[in-house]
Order: C-alpha cells, then sequence, then structure tokens
C-alpha cells in the first residue's frame, strides 16, 4: 500500500503555511489601486427610510464613491435570491420578498445595509460613513416569533401576511393521529433550539475588481463555494455572464455553513468596482459580523411521542415555528423543512409522523444552514422527547432507546417521512459508546461528586443524520433551485505527479490531505507527489461546493470516478507496452502487471509513455488527465451515540462538562485524525449550543449578545478531554463507502449534555443554553416542588 | 478610532503639565481599557499622555504596616511579586485572575482604578482592604475614590502614582466570571484588617460597594456560616442575559461565604 493512503493519520499538508500564519486569506490580498469600502448600518431594527443624505459623507477627505439602495435600482441589479422553493400545505408558494443588497424603502434589521462608502484607505470610508445621514420613521420591532404571528402585528413584508413565509408539512397525519389515539402513553415536550451566530474565525472579506479594457470582473470572496456565488453574482445580482466574472475563494478561515451563501456586500464590492474602475475591498469586523452573517437555528417546538406499553415508539409529531429573520437567505426555507423533518425518524423504527412547520418573518438577522442545519433541531427534539419518556415510563434511558433502534438487518430502511436508510448498525455504535464511556459505572461516579458537594448527571443521544448532499433529481422534486452534483479534474503531470482540481472547498476540512490520500490509495503515488486546487472558479470546474458533510461522499467520489477513468486509460496504455491484452492488465500498488506473469510497468513509466507516446496504442490519445462529475444516487447517513457526563455546583449552577465520548459511524474513514478533528469541533459546537451560546434581542430588536462580550463562544476551559471512537458500516452506494463527518459533533452533542444536566439536578427538562443562572433556577425550582 | 496625539513624558511632572495643558487629553496606562473604548467610539481623547513606564509609578514595598504598589506596575507583576504573595496573598491571587494573559501583561493597577469599570477586580481589593489611593497631589481613602459608574475622585488632569494596601490579617477575593466576558459578574473581596471586616463587592452593581450586613455578621463571628442570615437584596444590582439581579444577590451571598472560607 502507497504511504498516506486510505485508513492513514497523515499529517495535514496544510498545517506548515496555517500554523506560520502564512495562510493568504481575503484580507491579506492587496490589489493595485485599491480602494476600501465600509457600510452604513441600520441601527433600528424595523424602520422607514424617509432620506439618505450623503453630501457631506462625499464631500469628506478621500472619498470616492457613496452609493445606495437608490444607484442599485437605477443599474437594476442588486437582488438577492432564494434558492429553495417550499409549497405550504395548501400548495401555495412561499412569500418570497425580495432582498436587495443596499435597501432603500425601509430597513428590517439591525445591520441591514443602507448605503456603502468608498474611501482611498479605510479609515477615511470609516469616517465618511458616519457622515451619512439616514433619516428613519422607527416601526414597531417584530423580534420574537410569538409576537410576529401574533393577530394585528408589524408585517416585515407587506406581501407576507401574518409575517408567514410557509406553513408546511410533512407525513401521514391520519396515520399518525390513529398511533396517538390508541396509545398507552403520550409525551409532550415544549422547547426551543436557540439562536446561534456562528462567529467563523475569520470575518467575511471581500475584494471585487473590474478589468475596464476586457469586462472581466474578479471577486475575491470568503465563500465555502465560488461557483455558487459565481453562479447568483452571473444570474441574479450582477446580470454577467459567466465568462466575463472570476470568483476566488483563497484560504478560507472556517465557515460552518455561514460563508455558503451570496451576501449583500460581497456583490456591492463588486458593482461598486465595476463603478468607479478601482478594486473595492470589503472586511467585516467582529461587530458586522455578529449583526451580518446568517445566524442558525432558532426554533420553537410543540412536539409529542405515542408509545406502547412496552415503551415503542408508535408516533410522533410535532409542531415548529422557524425563524427566518428579516429576508431569505439563500437555503432558509430547506433548513426547518426538508433538512429537518425528515430526520424525525431518527434512528428509530417509529412507524408515524407528522411534522408541521411554519416559517415566520422577524425584526432580526437572517437565519439559515449552520453546522447540521435543521438535523441538530430534529435531534434534539427527538431526544429530548426519548428522555422525557423514559422519565415518565419509569424506564431505562438506555433501554427504551435500546427497544426502538432501527435492527442491523433491516437496512435499507424506509422512514415515513420519505429517507431511505441505506445503512447502519445503531447497536453497535451505542454498545461501544456505553463501554467507552463506562456508562455502568456511572452510579458511583455520582456517589463519588456528592461526597463533594457536586452533583453529577450522565446523558445520552443515539442520532442519525442525512448528509453527503444530495441527488439532483430529489432536491429538485423537493423545490431545490440547484443541482447537487460535484466535480473533479485529475491531472497526471508527464513526470508523475498529480493535481486534483476539487469543486468542494477546504475551510478546515483538510481536503487538501485527504484528498490526495485518495490519489494515493488508488495510484500507489504518495501524498507528497498529490497537489489539491480547489477555490478558484478559474482553475475548477462548475460544481456546487462545501456544505452538508458532502465535500467526500460526493466531491471525493468524483475524485475517485476520475482517478478510475485514469487507471482505466492507463491499463490500456501498459498493455500496449507489454504487449498484452487489456483485459489481463492489472492494476495495484502502483503497478500494472500482466496476470499470471511477472511483466509489470510501473505507474510512472505508463505516465511518461501517454506523454511521450513513442509507442503507444493507436486511437488513444497522448496525455493523461480526466475528469468526472458525480451526482449522488442516496444521501448518505452517518449515526451514532453520544454520552456526555457533567458536575455542576449547586450553589452557582455552573456546569462542567467533565467527560464527553462520542462513538460515530461515518462510514469509510481515510484520514482518522481528521475525522477526529472534526467530531471535537463539532462536539465543542454542540456543547456550545447546550451551555454556552445563544443569540439575545432586547424587545426593540438590538442585539444585546452583539459581541464575545455578551456571547459565549466554548473556550478550551469549557471542553473536557474527549473520547472519540467510529464504528464502520460502509455507505452503499458511494465506491469509498464513505459518509460524512463534518457535522454529527453539532448533531449528536446537544442532547447529551442537556441529559446529563437534567440527570443531576433531577429535572424533566431544561432550555438550552443551560446558563449557571437557568440551572441555579432549575434546583431551586425543582427544591421548591 | 479617531485620531490623537501620542506624549511619552520622562517624568511625572511632565505628564500632570501635558495633562493640564491639553483638556481632551487622557492618561494612558496598559491600554487595556481605555484603547477598546476607543476603538468602539465611545471615547476620543484628543492627546493620549502615556504614564505606565514613568519611574514615579514603579514599584513594590512594604512599608511599615502597608504593602505599597506603584499604579505603572502590571497585573502579571503584581500577581508574580514574591512581595506581594507575601504580605496579601489574596491580592497577588486576584490579580493573577484578571482578564488574560495578555491583559495581565499589558494592563497596570493605576490604569484599572482610574477607569473604574463596575465589573474590574481591583476596585474590590482597595475598598475591601481600605487602602489608600495616593496620586501626583493628594491621598484618597479608598472610600472616598470611586464614585460609581466610571466615576472617580480624581480630577481630569491627576495621575495615580500608587495604592497603599493596609496589611490585612486575612483577606480572599471569590469571583464569579461572566460567562462571556469573563469580568466579574459577582466579585466579593472580604478582609479583616486595622480598620476591622470589611466586605467590597464589584460586578454586581453599578460600581463597587460594601456590604454593611456582611460586614456586620462578620464583625461579630469570622466564618462563613456567620453569613448565613445575611439576605441580599437584588435592588438596584445590574441584569444581562447571563445574570438577573436576583442571581446577583445570590451570588453575592455564595461568593463571600467562598471567600471567607478560602480567607481561613
Amino acid at each position: 500500500m502507497a504511504q498516506g493512503g486510505i485508513g492513514s493519520s497523515v499529517k495535514r499538508k496544510e498545517d506548515a503555511r496555517f500554523l506560520t500564519g502564512r495562510g493568504t486569506y481575503v484580507d491579506d490580498i492587496v490589489r493595485p489601486g485599491q480602494t476600501h469600502a465600509v457600510f452604513v448600518r441600520s441601527p433600528h431594527a424595523h424602520a422607514k427610510i424617509k432620506a439618505v443624505k450623503t453630501a457631506e459623507a462625499l464631500k469628506a477627505p478621500g472619498v470616492v464613491a457613496v452609493l445606495t439602495g437608490a444607484d442599485l435600482a437605477a443599474d437594476k441589479v442588486g437582488n438577492l435570491p432564494a434558492g429553495w422553493l417550499i409549497h405550504s400545505k395548501d400548495g401555495t408558494p412561499m412569500v418570497e420578498p425580495g432582498h436587495m443588497a443596499l435597501v432603500a424603502d425601509k430597513v428590517r434589521h439591525v445591520g441591514d445595509q443602507v448605503a456603502v462608502v468608498v474611501a482611498e484607505t479605510k479609515d477615511q470610508a470609516r469616517e465618511a460613513a458616519a457622515l451619512v445621514e439616514v433619516d428613519y420613521e422607527p416601526l414597531p420591532a417584530m423580534v420574537g416569533l410569538a409576537q410576529a404571528i401574533a393577530p394585528g402585528a408589524a408585517l416585515v413584508h407587506d406581501q407576507a401576511k401574518a409575517n408567514t413565509c410557509y406553513d408546511w408539512h410533512l407525513g401521514d397525519k391520519a396515520a399518525t393521529d390513529a398511533a396517538f389515539a390508541k396509545a398507552h402513553k403520550v409525551v409532550t415536550l415544549d422547547l426551543v433550539n436557540n439562536r446561534l451566530i456562528p462567529n467563523a474565525i475569520e470575518p467575511r472579506a471581500a475584494i471585487g475588481e473590474f478589468d475596464r479594457v476586457t469586462g472581466d470582473l474578479t471577486l475575491y470572496t470568503t465563500s465555502q463555494n465560488p461557483h455558487l456565488i459565481r453562479l447568483l453574482l452571473s444570474a441574479f445580482t450582477m446580470g454577467v455572464p459567466e465568462h466575463k466574472l472570476r470568483v476566488v475563494a483563497p484560504d478560507v478561515g472556517g465557515g460552518f455553513g455561514s460563508k455558503i451563501f451570496h451576501y449583500a456586500e460581497e456583490f456591492v464590492t463588486l458593482w461598486a468596482a465595476r463603478r468607479i474602475g478601482r478594486p473595492v475591498k470589503w472586511t467585516a469586523t467582529r461587530s458586522e459580523a455578529f449583526m451580518s452573517d446568517a445566524h442558525g437555528r432558532d426554533h420553537v417546538t410543540h412536539c409529542e411521542l405515542a408509545l406502547d406499553k412496552e415503551g415503542r415508539f408508535l408516533g410522533l409529531r410535532e409542531r415548529t415555528l422557524a425563524n427566518m429573520g428579516a429576508y431569505l437567505s439563500q437555503f432558509a426555507p430547506s433548513v426547518p423543512t426538508y433538512l429537518h423533518a425528515t430526520l424525525l425518524a431518527g434512528c428509530y423504527t417509529t412507524p408515524a409522523i407528522y411534522s408541521e412547520v411554519r416559517a415566520v418573518f422577524t425584526n432580526t438577522v437572517p437565519v439559515d444552514a449552520y453546522r447540521g442545519a435543521g438535523r441538530p433541531e430534529a435531534t434534539y427534539l427527538i431526544e429530548r422527547l426519548v428522555d422525557v419518556a423514559a422519565r415518565e415510563m419509569g424506564m431505562d434511558r438506555v433501554d427504551i432507546r435500546r427497544k426502538n433502534l432501527i435492527p442491523k438487518d433491516k437496512f435499507p430502511y424506509q422512514t415515513p417521512v420519505a429517507l431511505q436508510y441505506d445503512s447502519g448498525d445503531y447497536q453497535a455504535t451505542l454498545d461501544a459508546a456505553l463501554k467507552k464511556a463506562d456508562w455502568a459505572g456511572f452510579e458511583k461516579r455520582r456517589a463519588e461528586a456528592k461526597a463533594r458537594g457536586k452533583l453529577r448527571g450522565i446523558g445520552i443521544s443515539t442520532y442519525v443524520e442525512a448528509c453527503g448532499i444530495a441527488p439532483s433529481a430529489v432536491v429538485g422534486a423537493l423545490g431545490g433551485r440547484v443541482g447537487l452534483w460535484e466535480s473533479a479534474h485529475v491531472r497526471v503531470h508527464p513526470t508523475g505527479s498529480i493535481t486534483i482540481f476539487t469543486g468542494a472547498h477546504s475551510h478546515g476540512q483538510s481536503h487538501e490531505t485527504t484528498f490526495a490520500q485518495l490519489a494515493a490509495e488508488k495510484l500507489g503515488v504518495s501524498t507528497d507527489q498529490v497537489e489539491v486546487v480547489h477555490g478558484d472558479t478559474a482553475k475548477s470546474a462548475f460544481a456546487m461546493g462545501t456544505y452538508g458533510s458532502r465535500s467526500l461522499a460526493v466531491g471525493g467520489t468524483a475524485i475517485v470516478n476520475a482517478i478510475d477513468k485514469i487507471i482505466a486509460k492507463g491499463k490500456k496504455i501498459a498493455a500496449h507496452l507489454l504487449e498484452a491484452s487489456e483485459g489481463d492488465v492489472d492494476f495495484k500498488d502502483g503497478k500494472f502487471t500482466v496476470r499470471g506473469t511477472d511483466r509489470a510497468k510501473a505507474f510512472g513509466e505508463v505516465v511518461l509513455a501517454a506523454y511521450i507516446p513513442h509507442k503507444y496504442p493507436a486511437n488513444l490519445e497522448p496525455g493523461l488527465e480526466e475528469s468526472a462529475v458525480y451526482d449522488p444516487k442516496n444521501f448518505t447517513f452517518p449515526a451514532g451515540c453520544h454520552i456526555c457526563e457533567v458536575e455542576i455546583d449547586p450553589d452557582t449552577g455552573v456546569t462542567q462538562v467533565i467527560a464527553f465520548t462520542a462513538v460515530d459511524d461515518v462510514g469509510t474513514v481515510i484520514n482518522p485524525m481528521v475525522v477526529e478533528g472534526q467530531v471535537h469541533g463539532g462536539v465543542a459546537q454542540g456543547i456550545g449550543q447546550a451551555l454556552l451560546e445563544g443569540a439575545q434581542y432586547d424587545d426593540q430588536g438590538q442585539l444585546l449578545s452583539g459581541s464575545f462580550l455578551g456571547y459565549t463562544m466554548p473556550r478550551a476551559g469549557d471542553l473536557p478531554s474527549y473520547q472519540v471512537g467510529t464504528e464502520v458500516t460502509a455507505c452503499t452506494h458511494n465506491p469509498l463507502g464513505v459518509k460524512g463527518v463534518g457535522e454529527v459533533g453539532a448533531i449528536g452533542s446537544p442532547p447529551a449534555v442537556i441529559g446529563a444536566v437534567c440527570d443531576a439536578i433531577g429535572v424533566r427538562h431544561i432550555e438550552m443554553p443551560a446558563t449557571p443562572e437557568r440551572v441555579w433556577r432549575a434546583i431551586r425550582d425543582a427544591k421548591k416542588a | 478610532m479617531q485620531d490623537f496625539s501620542f506624549h511619552k513624558p520622562q517624568n511625572l511632572a511632565a505628564a500632570v503639565d501635558t495633562l493640564k495643558k491639553r483638556p481632551e487629553a487622557k492618561a494612558l496606562g496598559g491600554g487595556q481599557s481605555l484603547i477598546p473604548v476607543m476603538k468602539l467610539g465611545l471615547a476620543a481623547p484628543s492627546d493620549l499622555v502615556s504614564v505606565a513606564g514613568l519611574a514615579e509609578l514603579r514599584g513594590i514595598k512594604v512599608d511599615g504596616k502597608e504593602l505599597v504598589v506603584g499604579a505603572g506596575m502590571t497585573h502579571a507583576e503584581v500577581a508574580d511579586s514574591a512581595e506581594v504573595k507575601k504580605a496579601i496573598p489574596a491580592l497577588a491571587a486576584l490579580a493573577g485572575h484578571i482578564g488574560d494573559a495578555q491583559v495581565r501583561n499589558r494592563g497596570t493597577l493605576g490604569g484599572s482604578l482610574a477607569h473604574d469599570d463596575p465589573a474590574a477586580d481591583y476596585p474590590a481589593a482597595v475598598l475591601a482592604l481600605g487602602a489608600t489611593v495616593v496620586t501626583d497631589r493628594r491621598k484618597i481613602a479608598a472610600d472616598d475614590f470611586f464614585r460609581g459608574l466610571y466615576q472617580t475622585a480624581l480630577g481630569a488632569d491627576e495621575i495615580v502614582t500608587s495604592v497603599r494596601f493596609p496589611i490585612p490579617e486575612k483577606a480572599a477575593y471569590a469571583k464569579f466570571a461572566h460567562p462571556a466576558s469573563k469580568f466579574a459578574l459577582v466579585g466579593v473581596m472580604v478582609a479583616k484588617g486595622p480598620a476591622g471586616v470589611r466586605v467590597a463587592v464589584t460586578g454586581a452593581g453599578p460600581g463597587v460597594f460594601r456590604q454593611a450586613d456582611m460586614e456586620r455578621a462578620l464583625g461579630g463571628r469570622w466564618a462563613a456560616d456567620a453569613l448565613a442570615g445575611v439576605a441580599v437584596k437584588a435592588e438596584g444590582l445590574n441584569a444581562d442575559p447571563y445574570g438577573s439581579a436576583e442571581y446577583r444577590a445570590h451570588l453575592i451571598g455564595v461568593m463571600a461565604r467562598r471567600a471567607v472560607a478560602a480567607a481561613g
């Protein structure tokens, strides 16, 4: 086997530049004649714009241009599109209000962009931006979901009656109601899935550039999917054909979903660059990131679980209010629907499920996909219900799960909510996690903690998620306006080194290493001989980018398919060189051999022959590079079991996570170290959601948690040393058997943490984030009761 | 941040002179409070007068029954000082938990007191220990120094040069850190010293304050359980999403008991 092939923990090729501060991020790029943009943002959550006065700003030193929504309207550009159409129960399409990149009529959230100032320096732009005078007429701010749908509520968009974007459902209502009617026990729960602010370490940034002579436009931007941004710029915001547009997403410092979307600012920098004929650069401040990066989650849910006498799940139903924020971000409509309700079977055999989701506009930052996107919300809902059911049925939390897990011999398994799980062994991940976490020995640890005055609790979550998105035909049938295939191009150079061009984008995922491992494994070369190129529409073919844990399952499969074409062509060349029939040539460990003989040609020899075709098959083109695209046949379904142990200080309510065990089945593991790292990061964000993070608005729509002084990101001291393991059932519908690991940590962990808190203090439920004060109050209320 | 002129005077007199001549000037210690405030546009001084390195503001020594700490000493220097650890270990421990390592290596005692953030740690020590704040022109008792939210007795051109801490018999500081900012959501310093028992609370209210009921209880008997009957009122305390006034009032009790227990 080649060094660094599948299954080896190859050290990351990326680390040399990242760990020495030599990465190239958008803000590091300086273009000749570059100017700087600063946005004028709304201080109001909801207000009519009566006038925007730019004269004073225009007179300020260094100012090149001050542009407003009126200028956009005059150019007939700048309407940001939604990428997914949801139909309501009654068949009507969702309400799809426009979203202008600079608003002219009214502002709809604090931070909404009203104008942009372009100046020679950033300081000059900032000072001039303070001179732009906007006359606002404040309107009532619709902040909370209940407030926004109440009769007589002010409308965020006039066309969205009762501030409703859509009122959607999934599942068989009659069958579900029948299941509840015959239930021995019905468990109900109201819960909130708290709004999160992604906070990638690198704030968003963009540089727009225009070549007056050729008409070429280039956008450097912090994106997870440069091709998608080019498509949207071309078809919607800029209206310029793709061959005149290049989008470059260089090193990107984290995205977690928040850098999928086509944002106003990147479009405005490009549009402004074309207007002034000079490059325009914008880099968000952290404060801007808080009020303009799409937020995540924000569901308010009522859910119910029906059980028989033995604790078998008979039915599940839920009603969710999902916050869209002030505008429809690109994939926002799909998150609480097809990425959420379709997962409500979880890893259980629940036969009847019915979900109703009403999406609501509010005067808050738009909400869209954030690590897990819909699946953490589904997992949290299911696992909280299961814990409460165990409590109310007097059952053990492990037993009730075991009783309802889909047995491993039932795959492929068709759920009542549209998905067909291809493979899994949920008992195996459960058993492995219980053992690793020493679940059986917990009561001893609880007693020992009690002696120290601490309340110790343990929580468990068994989950499944759907990722590797997604079959284009399925996506299209469900309202998606894009295909979700992926492209790859593999170029073998004359002396045998390899460049892989991928449409996937690495912003923390380590593709430069793991994709090189695929080539190492398949072609018997060292990873040092392989370079992975991504993030530039001028280099790689059109593809959809990185999100939904799809890069390996979809993009990696495209790479493998391209490599298979290389091998197939290599066999033709080798057969010719070895004077054998093509059917008798095998390729293994970097060598072409003739079956049953000792005749062989090394990969390098065959490559050289392809470029110096002196002795070469007739009718075969010289050179050795191949392309492939892959449109997946199904979603992939990673699953696993997370167990969390906490200790709580009863005097203060402070919760410390003492231990966290994650055993995940992410399919075939390419690089165990990278997989562990992905799980660590995801679990950190899950613990963050459960205990620390939560966006807070006041009733005027001001973001109280608008900085790190008020928004608690997890710190190293908040996290335990993780115990991470994997169990493998191969995905049945892609050649590598891979499923995806990017989101499992954030999906599986929150209910395990909250379960542990509830177990420690003996309560039925506590809302996220379980802050010290919330926990202290819960302890006090439990004592009173 | 607005443009400003930066001054690096050679001595204290020159620093005071610059402040007097420029009414919009501000003295700059380690820049860990003023610079962030300026970055947020909440302050825009015309001039910054750097005082942290002035010889008159440096040094730590024991002078009779007092520990004298120069106002220009960084939190890290105070935390690591053998003299401080020996004389008032609670003060060294408090300084060692201010902010993060970067803040401790830059921020100064004088800067912290002049800024008087309502959630800063040092004001609790100064008030509980009954310290004296020494400036370029006078001495100010702790009880007279703090005037509520970001307000002190200092004149606009006045520079803190040192703080004289009476060495207590017993003292300890217990802090409940705000989950996000790590400032004190509630910090309580207790001390039994020459001036009797003093309890100072930071973070919980609009400025550092003394808790008279606790002082009476501990004056009667120095023990954590002596505080059991003391009810702390929530009225007038701060509230934010991480801590209501009621929770802060509760934490004052918890932190005070922990501080007394730690002081021994």
